[in-house]
């Protein structure tokens, strides 16, 4: 099944000894010339890509507060070492996140401190050379951004804050990943990551349609750029026809059409994700946001919601409001932007939707907290809503939950593995060796309370997991959409 | 004046020029540099007064280090503590009459300089004998934990084994103070502590010691989370508006 060594689950997690070197050799493959320019960065390795690459990581230090104090402020205890997914589940020390901090800071500390100048063999600075480029490459692509360890630090050290500024530093000097700068470019020249034009984005609605009027005998619609609608949906491209992200979607159709609420999806911000964060460029973010601004203003609509994604969900909650606001053109009634599982909750709440919860009677659930949803945003009014709205949701839609264990759930979530800009087969080693520690814990659930399914709020988390659990033992449609429970529950026809 | 009072009185005041304006330029930095997106880790505290608590918390009770690793925890805890009991002690040199608490908190010191010293230990042990925390150190990770151990075991002689003349020392200090300079007891434990104290003085703003300012602008544990309901935009950002 695979050319690697798939690790074995055990019966309690164990902090393997480290074995230095071992996934050295994963790399993703590197952005051809096109996709490098269409994001402005050179089309390859620049002749001075040393002075080029030193320059931009003085002007990073300059212009982000957390890379400049983060850089200064470890002491090297050891609290985050054993944090990591990927160390875990690789035991190969750079994936400890100090360590992984490390391929940046000694580089930082070589050029921009007083120690790494004078004294650079007693801090362990070095010079930027091409190995340690090749580290860089190889070592910032196998952190997902997942802000774990960040929990963890005293300081409040946040890896993804180093990885995507080495991530940058690297797209500057011509040294982009493929994947993720290919995928943006799709979205500046069509809309969505996965290239998809209006009039198949328009079939496959229809298709859809159809499909629910076919199994419920009710023509709920899933309407595309309507002028007026009340609410913009905004979704990652993936709900429109990967499994099981499809059965979210038509779920949240459901609700929309049980709400009463008019709503549209667009053909210009056909995509919820926004990868311009994984590489760590704010123009880059900023350009994709504002997709989703101006289908807001040109269909009209009062409210913006978001799908179930957990970076877009980060983007969206956290730094929407930034990089495309201020959203004064909408309905202040509403936070600006909300996510899908705060309607839905909403709707519980005020017994707007009915919900028939043995219609997923046949599954016995867990959930799986989306890293970017659990550490870098939140639901509702209060602190931790986010762990707490999709559990409700998925309560409401049916009889029988349990969660995993407390150390793997809501803020000290392990990452499906997949996440950062990660979900590509040309990392498939490291995305199987990453999820060890949510198998480990789904494990532990399956044995002891038998759940037979686990739902997710985040498309590439269930991405990642339909090609991973198949590794570890489990069936590949053991993943399901949150939206997908409620679409199964909810009682058509009955509120009009 | 006696050779050893001038090299001393002189280290002490670049010491302190150097520990005074390094912190000074290095916050300031921190304070002008700009934190462009709000990234706290979530869940974060919805008011500013909220996450004043969780500084306070992160400061006083190392929260998330308590979360992530009990023996870190508690090694660090004893150094951190057991070190401002301490230094709190010190007061006494540097005070004239003594502040009352000052004089209240003399036996606790006492104390403190074990519990300092064995969280010293604890920390180092763990450096050299955890092969993930002996993998991230590097040469001036341990000479850090030699100088501090150095610092507490001289200070300890000096109470427990050969005791120093703390009049002449007070008169010392306060001179430096009031720039009327008194002789320093020329005593070699007492000069080679306040040798190492200088030294961790004049590394203090180039070095990991900088985790103690740095700990209060850490954007992940500083940021209310409201970015719904405010924008937050930073000057750089502001300028691609327009």
């Amino acid at each position: 099944m695979a050319d690697f060594e798939i690790p074995e689950l055990k019966e309690y997690p164990v902090i393997p000894t480290i074995q230095e070197g071992v996934m050295a050799h994963s790399k993703p493959f590197v952005a051809k010339e096109e996709f490098q320019q269409a994001l402005g960065f050179p089309g390859k390795l620049v002749d001075n890509w040393q002075q080029v690459a030193i320059d931009k990581m003085g002007e990073l230090s300059g212009k982000y507060r957390s890379l400049a104090v983060f850089l200064d402020s470890c002491v090297k205890c050891g609290a985050c070492t054993d944090k990591c997914h990927y160390y875990l589940g690789t035991s190969d020390p750079k994936n400890m996140p100090v360590a992984r901090q490390d391929l940046y800071r000694k580089v930082y500390r070589r050029y921009y401190t007083f120690a790494g100048k004078y004294f650079p063999k007693l801090v362990g600075a070095t010079d930027l050379t091409k190995e340690v480029l090749d580290d860089w490459y190889s070592y910032f692509h196998q952190c997902s951004q997942c802000r774990r360890c960040s929990v963890f630090c005293p300081y409040g050290i946040d890896t993804a804050e180093i990885s995507m500024a080495a991530r940058e530093v690297m797209d500057c000097i011509g040294v982009g990943q493929k994947y993720c700068n290919e995928i943006i470019a799709k979205v500046y020249k069509i809309g969505n990551n996965l290239g998809l034009p209006e009039p198949a984005l328009a079939d496959t609605l229809e298709g859809l349609e159809e499909d629910i009027e076919d199994d419920t005998g009710v023509k709920v619609r899933l309407p595309l750029d309507e002028k007026g609608a009340e609410v913009l949906l905004v979704t990652p491209s993936a709900d429109f026809f990967a499994e099981p992200h499809v059965d979210g979607l038509m779920g949240y159709a459901k609700v929309f059409h049980e709400s009463g609420i008019s709503w549209t999806l667009s053909s210009h911000a056909s995509e919820a994700a926004n990868f311009g964060m994984f590489i760590g460029s704010y123009e880059n973010m900023r350009k994709v946001s504002l997709r989703i601004r101006e289908a807001a203003l040109d269909l009209g609509v009062k409210r913006i919601i978001f799908g179930e994604c957990g970076h877009a969900w980060r983007v969206a909650y956290s730094f929407l409001n930034t990089l495309a606001g201020p959203f004064d053109f909408l309905d202040p009634k509403y936070p600006v932007p909300q996510h899908i599982m705060e309607f839905t909750y909403d709707l519980i709440q005020r017994q707007a939707i009915t919900l028939d919860k043995s219609a997923n009677d046949d599954m016995v659930l867990t959930f799986h907290d989306s890293c970017n949803v659990a550490r870098a945003s939140r639901m509702g009014p209060m602190p931790g809503g986010q762990f707490i709205l999709p559990r409700e949701v998925i309560k409401a839609s049916c009889n029988h939950f349990y969660d995993m264990p407390q150390d793997t759930i809501h803020d000290a979530t392990f990452c499906c593995g997949g996440g950062g800009g990660l979900l590509t087969d040309d990392l498939m080693e490291i995305r199987v060796k990453g999820a060890l520690p949510r198998m480990e814990a789904l494990k532990h659930v399956v044995e002891n309370y038998g759940v037979t399914h686990m739902a997710a709020i985040c498309a590439i988390c269930k991405s990642q997991f339909t090609k991973v659990l198949p590794y570890y033992g489990f069936k590949m449609d053991s993943i399901v959409s949150v939206h997908q429970l409620v679409s199964n529950a909810i009682v058509l026809g009955n509120k009009q | 004046m006696p050779f050893w009072t001038i090299v001393y009185a002189l280290l002490f005041y670049v010491a302190t020029a150097i520990l005074i304006g390094g912190l000074g330029y290095r916050i300031r930095l921190y304070a002008k540099t700009p934190a462009p997106l709000k990234i706290p880790t979530t869940p974060a505290p919805v008011t500013m007064q909220g996450v004043v608590l969780r500084m306070f918390r992160e400061v006083a009770f190392f929260e998330s280090l308590f979360r992530s690793n009990k023996w870190i925890w508690i090694f660090g805890y004893l150094f951190h503590f057991g070190m401002f009991l301490v230094l709190a002690r010190h007061l006494r040199y540097f005070t004239n009459p003594v502040w009352t608490w000052v004089d209240l908190i003399q036996p606790f010191g006492m104390y403190a300089a074990f519990a300092m010293v064995a969280g010293l230990a604890g920390l180092w042990a763990r450096r050299v004998l955890v092969d993930r925390v002996r993998y991230i150190s590097a040469l001036s990770d341990h000479l850090m934990l030699a100088l501090l151990m150095g610092i507490a075991l001289t200070g300890m002689s000096m109470d427990y084994i050969s005791h120093t003349d703390i009049v002449s020392l007070k008169a010392f200090f306060l001179g430096l103070m009031y720039f009327s300079w008194q002789p320093i007891p020329e005593d070699p434990l007492l000069l080679v502590h306040l040798g190492l104290v200088a030294t961790l003085m004049i590394i203090f703003p180039v070095s990991k010691l900088l985790h103690a300012p740095g700990v209060f602008f850490s954007p992940t544990r500083n940021q209310v989370d409201n970015p719904r309901e405010q924008r937050h935009l930073a000057p750089w950002a502001a300028e691609l508006e327009k």
